[in-house]
């Protein structure tokens, strides 16, 4: 028997008190999953391959965060306007994230885009390897703590909700998820480069004939994917507050996951996938003891591709050449 | 008649790999005009296309467009310098709007204004995709596809349009409300280079007619010509009889 197994209407009631605050924690959880979920996505809607290299990215992401953090703190008390100090951990973030986004594409995706698929799943590797240990070599196996509780006014750290206990990061954290998901949804249905960028996922030859150019929209897709990763990087740093080389493969793995549950290809998808991986995980935390959360993921992901394989936004699109 | 064609071919040897498909292919397609190349299953008319457009490169020869040599430049340049294409199976952009893939036609365009009331103009056309205007690509039939592939391709103004086998799946009453169409719109000033199996409906539309036989072009002549030259009608014309009848 599983320790700590909660059988259902064994304590409903428990159920039913802790039920708003894992609400709570899935949607924080989700919003993170659904943004590392979208750059896979939209690489895979365009090059029809998987970035491997993307959970990476990620973890550049919160080590930017960390530094923009260490460098604007002294003796763990930041001594700039908080409120500025989030956002630019947040933009150096991006920034730094799509910047090296941007480097993976041109070195290591482009010279291959004519090749078989295998190769350039082959390179995401490669890439994954060598940016995790280049950050191994410059920045150690230590995992760095985000000193956050100076960034936090100290009668806004934990508010209460009736019975739910809610941290300030949490919503945050959900704030900022969803408002770039937002943001990304304008930008993808309304602009002319949105436009211009789903063209492209349906059928890139017949985009270059319109006079797309899709190298160039290529580009923004890294450029979008890595930021909203290394956003997320940030993000998970100043709720779970700790950053190390390795939290790209974990996060990464949750990403993905999102990115299949959702339908990958499809940004809404990835979207919805996020937020449902991070409820049900979360919701799952009610019954089973917390080290089984992985497991929930992975149990949904099976789940989901034996009865609908093309994930639950996912539409089948003829196989591209 | 000392004219610069809108696009002309020079001896132009086109391979797949090591497999040579075109063979010392020679013509020229003037302003205003409506040319057909028309050829069977194979023959290497889509590749003569895709030659234009830079996506099949070529080995010998030289393409002109408006006095320019192509061959060689990227695809977005010879785009650019107002070339449109509805390619083979119209490749309308299935999970977009109607509405969404006429704007993409114009997309090198910034006159947002004259753009605007060109899409009237093509609803105008085809009445139906007006009433399809936001609906998926997908869900349109192969007609409408058709249509609205070539309101797309219009609405980039192109110098040439080429067209790949507009006739392609389309029943006898669509293929003649199409070529009235193609007619109409090459009528109203757009130069048209078409590919066609159809050897009847394209010549009964076209100026001019080049025919291709695995890779080679063993016939050109005025479409008039064509019609009535004994070698066409045997090969491409005979099985259509009927269709003429009724489609006149
Ligand atoms: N991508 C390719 N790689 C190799 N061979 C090709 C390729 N595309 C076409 N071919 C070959 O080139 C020849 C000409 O093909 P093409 O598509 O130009 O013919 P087509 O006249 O357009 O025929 P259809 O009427 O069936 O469309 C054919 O033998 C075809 O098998
Ligand atoms: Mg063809």
């Amino acid at each position: 028997m599983i320790q700590g197994l909660i059988l259902p209407g064994q304590d409903m009631h428990l159920f039913l008190l802790e039920l708003p605050q894992q609400l709570v924690n899935g949607l924080t959880l989700g919003g993170v999953y659904a943004l590392i979920a979208i750059g896979y996505t939209m690489v895979y809607g365009i090059l029809g391959m998987l970035n491997f290299a993307h959970g990476e990215i990620y973890m550049i992401g919160g080590f930017t965060g960390w530094w923009v953090l260490h460098l604007l703190s002294r003796n763990h008390q930041v001594f700039m306007n908080s409120a500025a100090v989030i956002f630019l951990m947040i933009i150096l973030a991006m920034i730094v994230s799509s910047f090296v986004g941007v480097l993976t594409e041109r070195f290591a995706y482009r010279p291959l885009r004519n090749a078989p698929r295998i190769n350039l799943l082959l390179s995401a590797l490669g890439v994954s390897i060598f940016l995790r240990n280049f950050v191994l070599n410059y920045q150690g196996a230590k995992a760095r703590t985000f000193y956050v509780s100076s960034l936090i006014p100290k009668g806004l750290q934990i508010i209460h909700v009736g019975p739910v206990v809610i941290s300030f990061m949490r919503i945050l954290v959900i704030i900022l998820t969803f408002l770039m998901m937002g943001l990304l949804t304008l930008m993808i249905k309304r602009t002319k480069a949105g436009k211009a960028m789903r063209a492209t996922a349906q059928d890139l030859e017949m985009a270059t004939f319109l006079g797309i150019d899709v190298d160039r929209i290529i580009v923004m897709v890294f450029i979008i994917g890595s930021a909203l990763g290394g956003a997320a990087g940030v993000l998970v740093g100043l709720l779970f507050t700790q950053v190390d080389y390795y939290v790209g493969f974990q996060a990464g793995l949750k990403g993905f996951t999102a990115a299949v549950l959702g339908g990958i290809g499809s940004i809404p998808g990835a979207m919805l996938g996020g937020v449902l991986l991070g409820l049900c995980e979360s919701l799952a935390v009610i019954f089973l003891p917390s080290e089984y959360k992985d497991v929930v993921t992975f149990v949904i992901l099976v789940i989901v591709l034996i009865v609908k394989p093309t994930g639950l936004l996912g539409e089948k699109v003829p196989e591209k050449v | 008649m000392e004219r610069e064609p809108v696009l002309k071919f020079e001896h132009i040897d086109a391979y797949y790999g090591s497999i040579q498909v075109l063979y010392d292919i020679n013509f020229e397609v003037y302003a205003g005009e409506l040319v057909c190349l028309l050829g069977g299953n194979a023959s290497g008319k889509s590749t003569t296309l895709k030659t234009i457009l830079g996506v099949c490169k070529v080995r010998n020869g030289t393409i002109t467009l408006k006095g320019e040599r192509i061959n060689g430049k990227p695809t977005k340049e010879i785009i650019a310098m107002g070339v449109a294409i509805v390619p083979e199976n119209r490749r309308i952009f299935p999970k977009m709007t109607v509405m969404e893939n006429l704007e993409l036609g114009a997309y090198l365009r910034r006159d947002k204004e004259q753009v605007r009331e060109e899409i009237e103009n093509i609803f105008e056309l085809f009445p139906i995709l007006r009433k399809r205007a936001n609906q998926m690509g997908v869900t349109l039939s192969g007609g409408e596809q058709q249509m609205l592939a070539m309101g797309r391709a219009l609405l980039s103004r192109p110098e040439i349009l080429l067209m790949d086998e507009p006739s392609m799946g389309l029943s006898p009453l669509l293929v003649n409300q199409q070529f009235e169409i193609i007619q109409e719109v090459n009528q109203r000033g757009t130069t048209i280079f078409m590919v066609e199996q159809n050897a009847n409906m394209a010549l009964s539309i076209a100026d001019r007619g080049y025919v291709l036989q695995t890779g080679e072009i063993v016939l050109h002549d005025t479409a008039q010509a064509l019609l009535e030259n004994e070698m066409m009608k045997k090969a491409y014309l005979g099985g259509h009889e009927d269709e003429e009848d009724t489609g006149e």
